[in-house]
């Protein structure tokens, strides 16, 4: 932390301060602690702000996710409909929707839905898609030729065609349980997106492959597996990580549009998806069924993608 | 390593590669073949730099490639030790990679952004794990550093925190981790500035002695290769045209190719420039796609005749000659001063 490029960057002074004194006294004690790019990372995010922010709110989210019943003891389907589309009070903060179920139980117990169905659908799509899309640049030629137009196949159905084609065949077999029907969307998201991730990943791995220290590394004998993994992976990943960040947002909305149409999630999951498309019909006379849960996706998204940005500029290293 | 100096340590017989132009997305058709490198043979002596040069496109790099083994040749034979290396697979592959090493062009892409120096340059040992046992790798790359002039407390540096002339050291500290035999220097100061370029090729030359190194010096630039090379050999379109030592190439050029890049050396004492005489090339370099029949120089030449078109000139000692030559009307010619 002598860089001083880096105290450019350290954010608050009080910390910058801090490392010019620490600084010389850490070079005079010997030399410098052997240090991996993902711990130089980790000790560069530590001190930005926007990466601590995004954080936070990801740690509450998840802790609203994982155990919603420290934040509400509402039942969030127990409806009331004497109480059907009733303001915020200060009984029911976000207010009644129009069955007189409580909103803001609602809101607390959806989190765990969307945020499951956005992680769980960008994972796949990243693992299905990247690795597809590395080895097809990688090893191109015939392999890349057939997993190239096995993508252009799905890459050529409409999402939401495909969507409502896949999700209405298997809705009866998947039953009724919740986490039948949450693999399912799951799935579906990641089966009809994966092609995107796969072009992106496999244009960077073209890339990388005709790069000279790919041809250096391959000179001093590495194998396939090594090249792949430890030259090609982390110069291609960065593109893929911000794609990503910004899937994880598109997919919780996509996921609201296939609840919207009857096709997606449905009762008795409860997901910000389910409540926005319920909340439609009565934008003008009850605003506030639709500005909670909607509210609660956009700081959702806007957190990932704070935190990919964050992410994918402390692991490059020219940044440093 | 002794370094008698006349063993043959790597052989190269008609050495030809082929890269095919192709037409069509899914339905690939060749339409011909770029001949990148096209029958090149040579011998390289144990402890002796073998320079080559040659302007863009001539297939210098593609030699280095092919002599790598990472791209397969068309045709021809390497023998490393008298042992074919095309026929190596596996083991005895990997067993290769140790006695033969590149150094690359440009010192900014030949390294990985997001490996330490102490990763790039301990590569090599975790590839190859029986040279070095894991504790003392590190201190392997330590002395790699030492040795090519770097500060070893710079092993948890990433290459962008420094310099090109840097960056290309640790290009050779990595070429140099496995103790090979043969270094193959791909235009290794073409990148540098000129001031760099000496430091870099004199650390080519102390190395050379510490390590008793055999070198194949690719470089487009003639007073470059003169400073490091005991042997010279002038390539064009795929084909070596002239091939001697040092003082044969510089002080007795025999091919009107060698003679008109030495006349473009520049000359920094102006009373020797102004009584200089200069032969200017006319033309671009015939498209290696589609060389000329016979000599290919012969669209370039201004001794070109008859025999030039119909017959392809070999590379052989000529008459009144001391040194092979590949021209019909070779004729030794000094022309560098001094």
């Amino acid at each position: 932390m002598t860089d001083p490029a880096s105290l450019g960057t350290a954010g608050p002074l009080a910390e910058a301060s801090h490392d010019l004194v620490a600084g010389p006294a850490a070079t005079t004690d010997g030399p410098e602690r052997p240090r991996s790019l993902a711990a130089d990372a980790w000790h560069d995010l530590r001190r930005r702000p926007l990466f601590l922010l995004s954080v936070g709110l990801i740690a509450v989210l998840l802790v609203l996710a994982a155990v919603p019943q420290l934040f509400t003891s509402v039942d969030p389907s127990a409806g009331d409909l004497a109480r059907s589309r009733q303001a915020p009070s200060a009984q029911a903060w976000f207010g009644y929707d129009l069955l007189g179920r409580d909103v803001f139980a609602r809101t607390i117990h959806g989190t765990r839905v969307s945020i499951i169905v956005g992680v769980l659908a960008t994972t796949l799509t990243v693992l299905i898609g990247g690795s597809m899309g590395l080895l097809a640049g990688f090893y191109g030629g015939w392999i890349d030729g057939m997993l190239s137009r096995f993508a252009d196949v799905f890459f050529g159905l409409p999402f939401v065609l495909g969507a409502i084609v896949i999700l209405s065949t298997f809705r009866e077999s998947v039953g009724a349980g919740p986490v039948g029907i949450t693999a399912l969307v799951v799935l579906t998201m990641s089966a009809l997106s994966w092609p995107v991730t796969m072009r992106i990943m496999r244009s960077a791995a073209i890339a990388a492959r005709n790069q000279d220290y790919v041809r250096a590394a391959r000179g001093l004998g590495a194998s396939a597996p090594r090249v792949i993994w430890r030259h090609m992976l982390p110069n291609c990943l960065a593109p893929v990580l911000v794609y990503a960040t910004i899937a994880l947002g598109a997919f919780i909305g996509t996921e609201a549009t296939l609840s919207f149409l009857g096709i997606g999630l449905r009762d008795p999951v409860v997901s910000w998806g389910v409540m926005i498309s319920e909340a439609r019909d009565y934008l003008r006379v009850a605003p506030f069924l639709l500005l909670f849960p909607a509210a609660f996706l956009a700081v959702t998204v806007l957190a990932f993608v704070m935190l990919g940005d964050a992410v994918r500029e402390a692991f490059d290293p020219k940044g440093r | 390593m002794s370094s008698t100096g006349t063993e043959p340590i790597l052989q190269v017989q008609d050495l030809v590669k082929h890269f095919p132009v192709q037409l069509g997305v899914v339905f690939k058709r060749t339409v011909g073949h770029v001949r990148a490198v096209d029958g090149v043979s040579f011998d390289l002596r144990r402890g002796e730099t073998l320079g080559v040069v040659g302007e863009s496109g001539c297939g210098k790099s593609t030699l280095a490639q092919v002599l790598m083994r990472l791209e397969p040749p068309t045709a021809g034979a390497v023998r490393f030790h008298g042992e074919d290396i095309f026929g190596k697979r596996g083991k005895d592959l990997k067993a290769l990679r140790r006695q033969i090493q590149i150094v690359l062009q440009d010192p900014y892409t030949s390294l990985n952004p997001r490996m330490t120096v102490g990763d790039i340059v301990g590569e090599p040992f975790e590839i190859h794990t029986e040279v070095a046992p894991k504790g003392e790798r590190r201190r392997k790359v330590q002395e790699l550093l030492d040795v090519v002039g770097l500060n070893p407390e710079h092993i948890n540096r990433y290459p962008h925190q420094f310099s090109g002339g840097q960056r290309q050291r640790i290009g050779i500290a990595r070429a140099l981790a496995l103790r090979p035999e043969v270094i193959i220097c791909d235009e290794p100061v073409s990148a540098l500035d000129v001031s760099i370029q000496a430091q870099v090729m004199n650390l080519l030359g102390d190395l050379q002695t510490e390590f008793g190194l055999s070198y194949i010096f690719i470089a487009h630039d003639l007073s470059v290769v003169r400073h490091l090379s005991d042997r010279v050999a002038v390539m064009y379109l795929g084909k070596i045209v002239e091939l001697g030592t040092e003082d044969e190439i510089y002080n007795r050029a025999a091919h009107p190719y060698t003679q008109a890049l030495l006349s473009a050396v520049p000359v920094p004492d102006p009373s020797v420039r102004a009584g200089r005489q200069r032969i200017r090339l006319t033309g671009d370099v015939p498209s290696p796609v589609n060389p000329p029949s016979g000599c290919r120089f012969r669209t370039r030449c201004w001794k070109a005749t008859e025999i030039c078109a119909e017959e392809e000139p070999a590379l052989e000692v000529r008459q009144g000659g001391h040194h092979p030559s590949a021209c019909h009307h070779a004729e030794e010619q000094h022309l560098l001063p001094g």
